[in-house]
């Protein structure tokens, strides 16, 4: 059987789909995270062996599963010899596996969230670990994606799962009191995930254009299993928000579009509704957070496809509530941005100079950006063509950097 | 699961405690084994003398030396353990933040290795 036919794709989307919720069930019930998805890649390889000719079994996850637990059962009897743990594991595994009804394996792909998230695990490698449990994604995607070598990313993957095993971390939600913080956790790692899908909007890269999409279904699972969150509502809103004016950040010749010169028909309008639905239903809970806050800043900025205007009153003060919750030099310098549309560039210079003593700024590129920005407008040449030069240095991504250059040719005193 | 509670803090600074202070901490530390006791989670546990008392073993070349003091000069040493048996980490944890330790030291939380 090829990769190719139909009955191989359909055998393939059936396995993916229950990818993150089989190793979430059997890493909860043996604490093991990389022998669940070895036990599950045997599985899945029995599987994509045999469904195409044999089709799709009635409950494709429980046959996954008893073959998953034949695996787990085997490898531990093999270990047996060598560690006793390898005795709690097959206990573990055996118990895992027994009362479950076939239809209706638990759905906690929640659980191994909160275990990748917990604070006990380096705070970089969270994310990462999210996306290759949950999501199935391999170290060289997600390496890629973090900007980072794909032998050392695999190397930190494989130390981190160890880690959760041998530290004993718990698969299970924490008590209602923890729950805020530590799902802020988990939140913060689907943000990044997105992130780090965000700076290429054509998708020159498919894979990191796919992980935007990876991190919007995760908010969608959260949200699933946490409807009564507010925070969780917020992020998926902000996600929404953000991915409707991906194509709109383009313009004909490839060259990037600020937000504040696109066309909002380009927009698209069913996430940005799906968003306020979202927002909405987040400020019923009557508990503001850092994530709300900021999705209600892009409504703000989705509400231009209406009024044909941007209400910056209303961002700046939705930035002074951002800044007090979270003392971020990141929403500081957005606040003063901001604070350039409704007081003026020499108000926004002035709030952006009270922040330069932070040290986290001088590597910041909107910061810069900013700065060079507000100084052109004010007619300081020499010192915005230096805030140009400075931000076109720190940034990544070539497009930006061509938009960022073209600013810059404008200030620059040859230009005629 | 089980896991030992390392106790780390600055000799010297208890050295020049206050007798009152000093028996406030104590009392602390009575409270905190009678709490790990009524939970029903203490294996076992021992307060160290300080590391002026400690002897070394350490094999230099082949020759196994004795040697005064701690195996390290440490800004914080090593002063007691508790060792627990609760389910997860985060009881571990929970109870490493309760011990008096985490006021004024370190406490380090590690799992046993089950041979």
């Amino acid at each position: 059987m090829t990769s190719a036919t139909p009955a191989y794709r359909a055998a393939e989307r059936a396995v993916r789909q229950s990818y993150g919720k089989l190793v979430a069930y059997l890493a909860a019930r043996t604490g093991d995270v990389a022998a669940a998805e070895d036990a599950l890649a045997d599985a899945f390889a029995a599987a994509l062996a045999s469904w195409p000719t044999r089709g799709i079994p009635q409950a494709p996850e429980a046959w996954l599963l008893a073959a998953a637990r034949r695996r787990m059962i085997d490898m531990a009897r093999r270990r047996r010899t060598r560690e006793a743990a390898a005795d709690r594991l097959l206990l573990s595994v055996e118990e895992a596996t027994a009362g479950i009804d076939p239809g209706d394996v638990p759905d906690w792909r929640l659980r191994l969230m909160f275990a990748c998230a917990h604070p006990a695990i380096d705070a970089a490698m969270r994310g990462p670990l999210i996306l290759q449990t949950v999501l199935g994604l391999d170290a060289a995607c997600i390496a890629a994606a973090f900007l980072t070598a794909p032998g050392a990313m695999s190397q930190r993957l494989v130390r981190a799962k160890r880690r959760i095993r041998d530290t004993g971390i718990a698969f299970r939600l924490p008590d209602r009191a923890d729950l805020p913080e530590r799902l802020d956790v988990v939140l913060e790692a689907i943000y990044a995930t997105f992130g780090a899908g965000w700076p290429d909007p054509a998708g020159l890269d498919a894979r990191r254009q796919g992980l935007a999409d990876e991190a919007v279904w995760l908010g969608r699972v959260v949200v699933g299993l946490l409807p009564e969150e507010p925070e969780g509502l917020g992020l998926l809103a902000l996600m929404l928000y953000a991915g409707a004016r991906r194509d709109a950040r383009r313009n004909a010749d490839c060259g990037y579009v600020p937000l504040s010169e696109q066309d909002p028909a380009l927009w698209n309008a069913t996430a940005i509704d799906e968003a306020e639905r979202l927002l909405q239903r987040a400020s019923s809970h009557g508990r503001i957070g850092r994530f709300q806050l900021e999705a209600a800043v892009q409504s703000v900025h989705a509400a231009r496809r209406i009024s044909g205007k941007t209400d910056w009153h209303a961002i700046l003060e939705l930035y002074d509530g951002l800044l007090e919750l979270t003392r971020s030099p990141v929403v500081a310098v957005n606040r003063a941005v901001a604070l350039g549309e409704t007081a003026g560039p020499a108000a926004a210079l002035a709030a952006l100079d009270e922040l330069a003593p932070d040290p986290r700024l001088a590597a910041y590129q909107p910061y810069w950006a900013g700065r060079a920005d507000l100084l052109a407008r004010l007619g300081r040449r020499a010192t915005a063509d230096a805030a140009y030069a400075q931000a076109i240095l720190l940034e990544p991504d070539a497009v930006v950097r061509r938009f960022l250059e073209h600013r810059r040719a404008r200030v620059r005193p040859n230009f005629a | 699961m089980q896991y030992m509670l390392a106790v780390y803090g600055d000799e010297r600074a208890a050295e020049s405690t206050p007798r009152d202070q000093l028996t406030e901490i104590i009392n602390a530390y009575m409270a905190y084994t009678k709490a790990l006791q009524d939970a029903k989670v203490l294996v076992g546990s021992n307060r160290l003398r300080p590391t002026s008392a400690a002897t070394t073993i350490r094999t230099v070349d082949g020759q196994t030396k004795v040697l005064d003091g701690p195996f390290a000069e440490t800004k914080e040493q090593l002063g007691g353990y508790y060792l627990i048996d609760v389910p997860d980490l985060d009881a571990a944890l929970d109870w490493a933040k309760r011990c008096p330790a985490a006021l004024y030291g370190t406490v380090e939380v590690r799992p046993i290795w089950v041979m």
